[in-house]
């Protein structure tokens, strides 16, 4: 283990970093004139770094020789998946940002920065292997998310926003930091090798206490019931490409730190941590389908189908199991291909002066007066359901299919039977659209970016996305055989 | 012809069709559309005449490994077969139905009703079970559209009414393929088909399919959907949904719950045949009172599933074939009655019942062609009902006399109600002036009814032609569940006659 190949293990942050703070010079001396020239540095820095972090994945990187500084950094397969799709979403946001920025006269030149900025901790978030490592990366997500969601300074919610995520965010760091020191005094290390040693024979209530509560702080961060409260304020004040950015990047990010807490550090005592999980993904599957019916914001609606699909998604992980480990990357990676639809949709959502509707009632009759948009926000709905033939039932399937694998057939049952309610709401959508007279409010034209981009994410989405089952499969496979290898 | 993928093509068309509808005007959509499903019905009938009765149980196989975890494999045998053919049968009529009525969106209409077709030959030529899943599960989504579309007045309830109850039934339908799959380690149908599931895990098994089935049957007492979506579809819909999505239910049973589980199907036959004689009595009851003729119709439906499912749990050949030949049936009978109860809709605009009458003075070959459905769905011998009706009696008598007895009340109520429909419509004087009014049948509507009146009398006249090629399935799945049948309660003793010689010596030595 020497220096250099540490430095070139983790090349991808460097890249992202390097360029983040060459780019921060920019920005001081060009100002908001040179937003659009940062736009595009970072999205090419984002590629490159997907470029960079890709041969991990394809190689199925494991094993000693991925572990950076000591123990405290690791660069295998599992880390590159989902730095793929966190570098990717960011991509995706940087995209869409611009036209909606310039709608309010406010594109600032930070705001490629900050998402530059909250791509590194997220990345080191999933390549942590320390609990110091985790806390650094997640503390940098958090701190640039929150300006983020604060960004369009001269509206109200946007501000509101900001700030409940701030008050929220940082109660739930504080509530993390706890568990880790009550971890450490009780493994007496903070290396998640060394605190899997350390409890394989047995956990001590001290420890338990350490689980429970960094659980709590990794809940908040994905909202998960019952620490979901600010996400539909801060998915509704945020501006919208932001909001995209939130229900994509550091979902992919938490997820794959709890990932690695859970089944890594404390891989060994499952049985502590999976009663936990179980009601997490039950309770959050069941609030965020009765939560969503009667919300008439479709960002709100959004931010409650994000906490159903968190709960889906924690089914794989209640079963502990390689299966489940891969269910969640191939359901996460679905999530985040019918959110980027989503949202693209909503953000092409306008009215003939250029303002953005966001009220479902406006959307009455979207399918006579715009039906390629009806068609595909329709689409992303029924997928979000998880109807077949759309892509978002594959998602459901393999999850539950781990859930039954392993047995857990209540957890099974429970799960999917709640699901039908929040069909439900997701329906109210498409009857809006499709069932209800006009109402001609959606008038206002896209660019092609949104449109380019909401039909590629739509096809994957569509049941094309079948064939790409193989392939995912096998890709979340390597990277969960990666995962469980790391001990 | 064995290499040649017909069955991925019978797939295609449909689904090409209902790409190009979303972009065309309504007039070409409408001929785009009914070309599309008559090259089907083509493909059909050369499907039909290229299966080989008595040859392999299963033919024109498919098999690709495209996806993870299940495979694109299609193949039928002589059930698939048959609901295959009435599929494609039944949809230039509904083409035909909706050539006037629907005016609105017609492009995205068509496009709907090509995609229904699609999902459900995928249905019934599915050979691997999660493939099956979710051809079965995606007709969900053009059938909410086209309810909520183009339905009627309290369509939005209807729909959502529609999708969420068949979405529960089937989702618990999956965690129990999962599990199978899991225990199994195979998705293909064939396979197991023939594998034997612990008794005990087959109770479980029996009953999440059994949620899914019985939603989609519909059985009394989840049934309560069928009306309220009956009533608001437009009438193709309403063909659509009472010709072949209903016989889903049916089919799954057939495939799935029986030969995959045959002893806990043994176990919940007294179940089935309970809610099926509570059915048969119940919703016939219902139907008597209706003022609304779909209403009507849709709840003779349900009494008319309620002996396909006696007929399935009789667990022998006679129930069997009956059950079969019953869906049939009912999907051409019912249909057509559906269409005709449209034609006069699309006149007058209503459906009570009690603002017709005296049809048979101003519309007599509408009223000759409404008597035959009529007597079709009572059971009339010579006609396709009664075939069906009495095989699945005979059977269901075979095992309980008491299901025999009051499953065949269903014919005397039924008789009850479609005669009382038909005076009350046809006969009688004309006490409205606007329905006195009404023109007859013109080119369009003599050439569906006749279309599907021909194959009415011909299921009743000659049933083999349509027992011919599911004959040899039948004896199969009979075979299978033989294990498992329950014991008839007749308990007929045979006789224990002397032989002839005998007596006959007997009587000389006493001479």
């Amino acid at each position: 283990m020497d220096w250099s190949q540490s430095l070139r293990l983790i090349a991808p942050e460097e890249t992202i970093t390097v360029a983040g703070l060459v780019l921060l010079l920019v920005a001081a001396w060009g100002g908001d004139k040179a937003s659009r020239l940062i736009s595009i540095v970072s999205v090419a820095t984002l590629v490159a770094a997907m470029v960079l972090v890709a041969p991990a994945l394809c190689g199925g990187a494991m094993g000693p020789e991925t572990s950076a500084f000591f123990g405290q950094f690791r660069a295998d397969a599992f880390a590159s998946y989902a730095k793929i799709l966190i570098y990717g979403s960011a991509a995706v946001t940087l995209v869409l940002a611009p036209s909606y920025f310039e709608r309010y006269d406010s594109m600032r030149a930070e705001f490629p920065l900050l998402v530059l900025f909250a791509t590194v901790g997220m990345g080191m978030m999933v390549s942590a292997a320390d609990l110091l490592t985790l806390y650094i990366g997640l503390e940098m997500m958090s701190l640039s998310s929150y300006v983020l969601a604060a960004i369009l300074r001269s509206d109200g919610r946007s501000a509101e926003a900001g700030l409940k995520y701030f008050v929220l965010g940082a109660l739930a760091s504080g509530i993390l930091l706890f568990g880790m020191s009550l971890t450490y005094g009780f493994a007496g290390t903070t290396s998640f090798v060394g605190i899997n040693a350390s409890v394989s024979e047995g956990l001590s209530n001290g420890a338990l206490f350490g689980i429970v509560f960094m659980l709590a702080g990794l809940a908040f961060k994905i909202s998960a019931v019952p620490f979901h409260m600010w996400t539909p304020d801060v998915y509704e004040g945020a501006p919208t490409p932001v909001t995209t950015f939130f229900a994509t990047a550091p979902k992919v990010a938490g997820l794959g730190l709890i990932m690695r807490v859970l089944l890594d550090a404390f891989g060994d005592q499952a049985a502590a941590w999976q009663q936990i999980i179980l009601f997490v993904a039950l309770a959050s599957i069941v609030v965020g389908a009765l939560g969503a019916i009667g919300q008439s914001n479709i960002k709100r609606l959004m931010a409650y189908s994000s906490i159903n699909n968190v709960g889906f998604i924690l089914v794989g992980l209640a079963t502990a199991t390689q299966a489940g480990a891969s269910g969640m990357l191939i359901y996460v990676t679905i999530y985040v291909a019918m959110s980027i639809a989503g949202f693209t949709a909503i953000l092409m959502l306008k009215d003939e002066n250029g303002n953005y509707v966001e009220d479902i009632p406006k959307l009455a009759g979207l399918s006579r007066t715009r039906p390629g948009l009806a068609l595909a926000l329709a689409t992303v709905m029924f997928s979000l359901a998880g109807i077949p033939p759309l892509f978002g039932f594959w998602g459901k399937f393999v999850v539950f299919q781990a859930a039954v694998q392993a047995d857990m057939l209540a957890l099974a049952f429970i799960g999917i039977a709640a699901s039908v309610i929040g069909a439900f709401y997701y329906l109210k959508v498409v009857k809006v659209m499709y069932f209800d007279e006009p109402a001609d409010v959606v008038k206002g034209e896209s660019d092609v970016w949104h449109k380019l981009i909401l039909v590629v994410a739509c096809a994957f989405i569509s049941p094309l996305g079948y064939l790409l089952t193989s392939w995912l499969g096998e890709t979340a496979n390597t990277a969960t055989t990666a995962l469980f290898a790391a001990l | 012809m064995s290499g040649f993928p017909i069955l991925s093509l019978m797939l295609l068309v449909p689904l090409a069709a209902a790409l190009v509808c979303l972009y065309l005007d309504a007039k070409s959509a409408r001929v785009l559309a009914l070309a599309a499903t008559l090259a089907n019905l083509a493909l059909g009938v050369v499907l039909w005449l290229n299966f080989d009765v008595g040859g392999a149980q299963w033919q024109f196989q498919e098999s690709h490994a495209l996806f993870a975890g299940f495979k694109y494999a299609l193949g039928i045998d002589g059930i698939a077969l048959l609901l295959i053919m009435l599929s494609v049968f039944l949809m230039p009529v509904c083409i035909g139905a909706s050539w006037k009525s629907v005016e609105k969106r017609v492009g995205e209409y068509m496009a709907a009703f090509l995609l229904v077709e699609m999902l459900m030959i995928g249905v019934f030529a599915a050979q691997d079970l999660f493939l099956f899943y979710i051809f079965f599960e995606a007709g969900l989504i053009p059938m909410y559209l086209i309810i909520g579309i183009w339905g009627g007045a309290d369509r939005i309830y209807a729909s959502y009414k529609f999708f969420l109850y068949t979405l529960l039934g089937s989702v618990l339908m999956l965690i129990a393929m999962l599990w199978m799959v899991n225990v199994s380690g195979t998705t293909d149908i064939p396979t197991l088909m023939a594998y034997d599931f612990d008794p005990q895990a087959q109770t479980w098994l029996w009953l999440a399919f059994f949620a899914s089935f019985a939603v989609k049957m519909p059985m009394w007492p989840v049934h309560t959907w069928l009306p309220a979506a009956h009533v608001q579809a437009p009438t193709a819909g309403s063909v659509i949904l009472a010709g072949v999505l209903l016989k889903m239910g049916g089919y799954g049973f057939i495939r799935f719950s029986l030969p995959m589980f045959p002893e806990a199907s043994a176990q919940f036959a007294p179940l089935i045949w309970g809610l099926s004689m509570t059915a048969v009595v119940v919703t016939s009851l219902i139907a008597l009172v209706q003022d609304d003729m779909k209403k009507l119709i849709a709840y003779s439906s349900v009494a008319h599933m309620a002996i396909v499912t006696v007929g399935l749990f009789a667990f022998n050949a006679q129930g069997l074939e009956g059950s079969m030949l019953v869906m049939l049936s009912h999907g051409l009978v019912s249909g057509a009655l559906f269409l005709c109860v449209g034609i006069i809709y699309d006149r007058l605009h209503t459906r009570e019942i009690a603002r017709y009458g005296g049809l048979a003075i101003n519309m007599p070959r509408y009223a000759l062609f409404f008597l035959l459905f009529t007597m079709a769905s009572i059971g009339l011998p010579g006609t396709s009902g009664f075939v069906g009706e009495f095989l699945s009696l005979a059977g269901a008598y075979q095992v309980s006399s008491w299901v025999g007895l009051i499953s065949t009340t269903s014919i005397i109520l039924g008789a009850a109600y479609m005669l009382y429909l038909y005076r009350r419509v046809v006969f009688g004087p004309q006490k409205n002036a606007d329905a006195a009014a009404m023109p007859d049948l013109d080119a369009r509507e003599i050439l569906m009814v006749v279309a599907l009146g021909i194959p009415v009398l011909w299921m009743g006249i000659y049933p083999e032609s349509f027992m011919a090629p599911m004959r040899a399935d039948i004896a199969a799945l009979e075979a299978r569940i033989a294990r498992a049948a329950p014991e008839g309660d007749a308990k007929p003793t045979a006789g224990n006659p002397k032989p002839a010689h005998e007596e006959v010596s007997a009587h000389e030595g006493a001479h």
